[in-house]
């Protein structure tokens, strides 16, 4: 089972947090320090994985952005790597051309999206187009543009 | 795609996060939330209701808010009031809200749930599925307590939808996680397992996670899983790459589902239907054939998930460890990896083959892999696959390649990264116990760790080899003789010292025949280190003394008048001056036989589990996976433990600890010693004296690590009223200013780590020095160029003395906790002929030694650039050449300072950018450098700009008189 997820920038800007088990923030807070701090020294082409603490570290760099989550021992490193290639291809699909402002932008989305392809840190929906039109559908229920547009910014 | 999608959603939340950006600096973006959250309370607090889609606006800009990494105390009402919202949107934010932020405060829990309930039985599956993440993402015990009993009803139902029901079978997972008392069994347990024959793929691969978690808890209740698995393997495993459509991943069929079956069969032992056995049999080797095929796809992607599935069958065929054919063939499959160019599988094979070395089947097969494996340890360049290479090594060894093995793994030691040190240690002291055949070369290995990496030998090493000496009385003479000759280095380890001081103290009269090693001969070495080591191994030491006047008569007197002396018998440290009082007393008063019976031998230790082994366990991490079958195998081969027939009187152990002052009960009790503590300050102390000499210069930013191996001498150094050829009166204690040409010597070593730092007639101080992230080890060799020797040298933690021609090594740990612009200083005194030499100089460490170069594309830099664009962050120097302008030589140079130089980056050629990390404890500094090089004018512009202003002025001044 997958513990948590973490995107961030290389600057070590956290985009996005997902737990998979209640931690207290300041748990949080200290996982989120050391791993970003872990991932983002190790050097171009190493190894995706490292070992740390009691859990297995599995990570990928998609332009700026690095994709990160901690796994429990007896889970599966090369699939969780091809599981956040999947979420980086949904969120592709989503926003067209995905880039890290997109997920700045409309974290809400980023966090949507996850919801459909993972929940309690397992795989439910592998097929992209069923994320697809799940996520259509929630958006076919948003009010229109017009609706929008006049509310005041404030 | 959808035209909705995009930040047009909430215009408000779009500019806020706009101007968060905008920022530029921390301040400013603390002041901008600061003022946003004051108006959103306001808006919350005001009297005029406010519509969904404002509410929901504001609940987006908490979270964001909450994100960035403030706390957010207040809007949990105003989510919670979403969630009952008849819009979409706006019930999906509140839900989101809730999950990332809920605490247990239990009056608005009930509040969710019963907005939770609502949506529950809504019959909308948006809803409902909306409803079901936030159970899974919170899964309280208050939620389980509400809808433990109604979430295996949906997922069952026959009308549910599939979506709903893959959300309710991980939703469930959760629950019965936290709370599995609330999740009781029932009549919907046997429809559960069911969904494995499922026509929905995704309801299939939602469901078997929550079987498998079940299974391992209740795995009767689960049996019949086992052939629904089997047969939904085969029918994947068996379909052409496209049969399963949008479940084929990269010409993979439905890799996660293919995984997730293989591990819940991994919950149960190899089935004992025949013909379940014989298919599942035939899916594996077909999962291993495949791995013979060409791929399908040059994408990494095809490769990852096949390779997946592979690793997982590996581990279903290691878990039965029943089928010999198979077990060999995964082990061949594992080996090909072991070569293969990506790293990832050299990583995962190495960690498989781990679990492999453990079967008997399999455990031969293994072993024929060890070149390579002792390869990867060499030349790996991850640190995380050779950590994975030494714990393989560890899992592979037995008495037949203990030797070879242990060997490697003692040479790569010298160079293992710091991290992972203790570990490689203490596995070379388990081994080393564990496969013994004959006990010299165990004490050899120990005495060996200890020399080469003497920092990381915990207490528990050194008390174990003490322990088997102890018990073993054919390995006494040779332990006796082993430490003699090993405390004879110029510069030893303190734990040898330790090790050496109780041998002696118990064996020294085996080796006491021999004239070169003599009673009076062993107590002077012994004695030699005295004043070198800190308070617990003087402790030590002074009870090896009183036990060598029991040994040997004859070095009473002397031993006395060391007892005697004021160093000892008015020591300040209250352990040592009672120890000195009592023994002295107890060496005068006491007849022979008194003595005899009071410092008699140790009797040997009561058989127990290795502390090694225990500290190993304690440590996390993969090498403890292994520790079962370890405790076996010390079974089998306990021989080497003493044995109990020996070790069996523990009350006369009892009796003698008892007796507070008697050498047996703190020789090894070094805990119960008040200064336990004292023992790393007074180590550190002697490299932080090399810093605080410099005074005002020495900031706080560098301090001593756990001194590793070659600093052994360091710790020993002598003091200054020690030297027995200077009195100490005439040492100036004032170190001198530092020499005025130290600025320049110190920016020789900007662009490089070697070479030599200070010559003059007498003296000459090589340096060479290595930097890995914030830490840093610099060598300083002292060579004496004159034909006598130096007396009473004072940079403090060297050898004492200099012999004419000869060289002295130093090693100075160096961690960077802070940026810095000034060079620590050291200070060296010493003697040459009558005079007293006194010299300061800048020791080469700059901020720059610290930077890990950073690789980035032409766009990258620049839009790196464009943030650090506040005045402060950019430092700017214009120069003349005092060099030839050669562009290989500045290339060099830049490349030297240790940052990445990026080709193709800046549009003029002829200029030089730069990118890097300065690494220090506290935080990491990126810098971006630019170099613009004038042929005409002879000049250089140089730009630094760096996210820490006093970093960016410091490689500016360094930088400057480079070029």
């Amino acid at each position: 089972m997958m513990r948590f997820l973490l995107l961030f920038s290389r600057q070590g800007k956290l985009r996005l947090q997902k737990w998979f088990t209640a931690l207290s923030d300041r748990d949080k807070k200290k996982i989120i320090r050391d791993v970003i701090q872990m991932v983002l020294v190790r050097p171009p082409k190493s190894c995706n994985f490292l070992q740390w603490r009691d859990l297995k570290i599995v990570y990928r760099r998609y332009a700026s952005l690095y994709f990160c989550c901690g796994l429990e021992q007896g889970d599966n490193e090369l699939l969780t790597l091809e599981l956040l290639h999947r979420y980086v291809e949904l969120l592709d699909q989503y926003f067209g051309n995905v880039c890290e402002l997109d997920i700045i932008f409309n974290f809400e989305k980023a966090y949507f999206i996850l919801d459909e392809f993972v929940i309690s840190g397992e795989v439910q929906e592998t097929s992209k187009a069923s994320v697809a039109k799940s996520m259509e559908e929630a958006d076919s229920l948003q009010e229109t543009m017009e609706e929008y547009r006049n509310k005041p910014t404030y | 795609m959808p035209a909705v999608s995009k930040g047009d959603g909430m215009r408000g939340l779009a500019v806020f996060i706009s101007d968060i950006r905008n920022c530029k600096s921390k301040e400013a973006e603390i002041k901008r939330i600061n003022k946003e959250l004051a108006n959103i309370r306001s808006k919350f607090k005001g009297d005029k209701a406010l519509d969904g889609y404002s509410k929901k606006k504001y609940v987006c800009k908490l979270l964001f808010i909450f994100l960035l990494g403030h706390d957010i105390d207040f809007g949990h009402m105003e989510a919670v009031n979403l969630l009952s919202s008849n819009k979409y949107t706006e019930k999906q934010i509140g839900y989101l809200f809730i999950s990332v932020l809920v605490n247990s405060n239990s009056e608005l829990i009930r509040l969710i749930n019963n907005a939770i309930k609502n949506d529950l039985s809504s019959r909308n599956p948006t809803f409902m599925c909306l409803a079901l993440h936030c159970i899974a993402n919170v899964g309280s015990r208050e939620m389980a307590e509400a809808f433990a009993g109604e979430i295996p009803r949906i997922l069952v139902a026959g009308d549910t939808m599939d979506s709903v029901k893959q959300s309710a079978a991980l939703c469930l997972l959760r629950l019965y996680k936290t709370s599995p008392d609330l999740v009781l069994m029932g009549e919907w347990t046997s429809r559960v397992v069911h969904l494995l024959n499922d026509q929905h793929m995704g309801v299939v691969t939602a469901a078997i996670s929550l079987i498998t978690c079940l299974s391992q808890k209740n795995p009767d209740e689960f049996k019949t899983c086992v052939s629904l698995a089997v047969s939904r393997l085969s029918r994947i495993v068996s379909s052409a790459s496209t049969d399963l459509q949008d479940y084929t991943y990269y010409f993979v069929p439905a890799p996660w589902l293919s995984c997730k079956l293989l591990r819940l069969l991994q919950c149960y032992p190899p089935p004992e239907d025949g013909a379940v056995k014989g298919r599942l049999v035939e899916c594996l080797e077909t999962i291993l054939n495949k791995a013979q095929e060409p791929p399908k796809s040059k994408k990494v992607q095809h490769s990852n998930a096949k390779n997946a599935i592979l690793f997982e069958a590996i581990s279903l065929i290691i878990h039965y460890d029943s089928e010999p054919n198979l077990l060999v063939r995964a082990c061949n499959q594992l080996g090909q990896f072991l070569q293969h160019r990506e790293t990832n599988l050299r990583y995962l094979a190495l960690e498989s083959m781990c679990t492999l070395a453990s079967s008997e089947f399999s455990h031969e097969a293994v072993k024929t892999h060890i070149e390579t494996v002792i390869n990867a340890l060499k030349t790996e360049r991850d640190v995380s696959v050779r950590q994975r290479a030494a714990d393989l090594l560890y899992a592979m060894c037995d008495r037949s390649n203990a030797k070879q093995i242990v060997a490697e793994m003692l040479s790569y030691l010298e160079t293992a990264d710091y991290s992972i040190r203790e570990e490689m240690v203490l596995k070379v002291a388990i081994l080393a116990e564990k496969y013994a055949v004959d006990y010299s070369w165990y004490v050899d290995t120990i005495l060996n760790l200890i020399r080469i990496a003497g920092d990381y030998v915990s207490e528990e090493v050194w008390y174990r080899v003490i322990q088997i000496v102890i018990n073993r009385d054919d390995v006494q003479g040779y332990a006796a003789k082993t430490v003699f000759e090993a405390l004879q280095a110029p510069a030893c380890h303190e734990n040898m010292v330790k090790v050496g001081g109780y041998i002696l103290g118990e064996f020294g009269n085996l080796i006491a025949g021999d004239p070169r090693s003599s009673p009076l001969v062993q107590f002077n070495l012994l004695h030699s280190k005295f004043h070198l080591c800190s308070v617990p191994t003087r402790a030590l030491l002074l009870s090896a003394y009183i036990k060598f006047i029991n040994l040997f008569p004859e070095t009473k007197s002397t031993i006395q008048e060391v007892l005697r002396s004021d160093s000892q018998i008015r020591n300040s440290d209250v352990e040592l001056q009672q120890r000195a009082v009592e023994y002295l007393k107890l060496s005068s008063i006491a007849s022979t036989d008194v003595l005899a019976t009071v410092l008699e031998e140790m009797p040997p230790f009561p058989e127990r589990e290795s502390s090694i082994l225990a500290k190993l366990k304690k440590k996390k991490g993969p090498g403890a996976v292994s520790v079962n079958e370890l405790e076996e195998g010390k079974r089998e081969g306990g021989e080497l433990n003493g044995g109990g027939d020996r070790g069996g009187d523990s009350s006369a152990i009892a009796a003698s600890n008892a007796s507070t002052p008697s050498p047996s009960a703190d020789l090894l009790g070094l805990r119960t010693g008040p200064p336990v503590t004292a023992a790393a300050p007074s180590a550190g102390s002697l490299l932080v004296d090399v810093f605080s000499e410099a005074g005002v210069n020495d900031d706080g930013f560098l301090r001593d690590l756990e001194p590793p191996t070659e600093s052994s001498d360091s710790l020993l150094a002598e003091g200054p009223g020690d030297s027995d050829s200077a009195p100490p009166s005439v040492v100036s204690e004032d170190p001198a200013p530092p020499l005025p040409e130290s600025n320049e010597l110190l920016n020789k070593f900007v662009c490089k780590n070697n070479g030599v730092l200070f010559e003059n007639q007498l003296l000459q101080i090589g340096i060479k020095s290595e930097y890995r992230q914030n830490l840093g080890r610099m060598y300083l060799f002292y060579g004496n160029k004159t034909s006598v020797q130096f007396i009473n040298v004072q940079a403090k933690p060297v050898e004492p003395l200099i012999e004419g021609g000869a060289q002295v090594q130093q090693v100075i740990n160096i961690e960077c906790l802070t940026d810095f612009t000034e060079a620590p200083l050291l200070n060296i005194k010493f003697r040459y002929g009558g005079a007293l030499q006194n010299l300061s100089l800048k020791l080469p460490v700059t901020i720059n030694k610290f930077f890990q170069p950073t690789e980035m594309a032409s766009h990258d830099f620049f839009q790196r650039w464009k943030q650090l664009s506040q005045p402060q962050q950019e430092a700017q120097k214009i120069f003349k050449a005092n060099n030839a302008m050669d562009t290989e030589v500045l290339k060099a140079k830049l490349l030297g300072l240790g940052m990445a130089l990026l080709e193709n980056v800046d549009p003029n050629p002829e200029n030089f950018v730069c990118a890097g990390v300065i690494q220090t404890k506290a935080q990491q500094v990126g810098s971006l450098l630019r170099l613009e090089p004038n042929a005409q004018a002879q000049m250089y512009r140089l730009t630094v700009r760096s996210s820490k202003d006093t970093v960016s002025k410091r490689l500016c001044e360094l930088l400057a008189e480079q070029f």
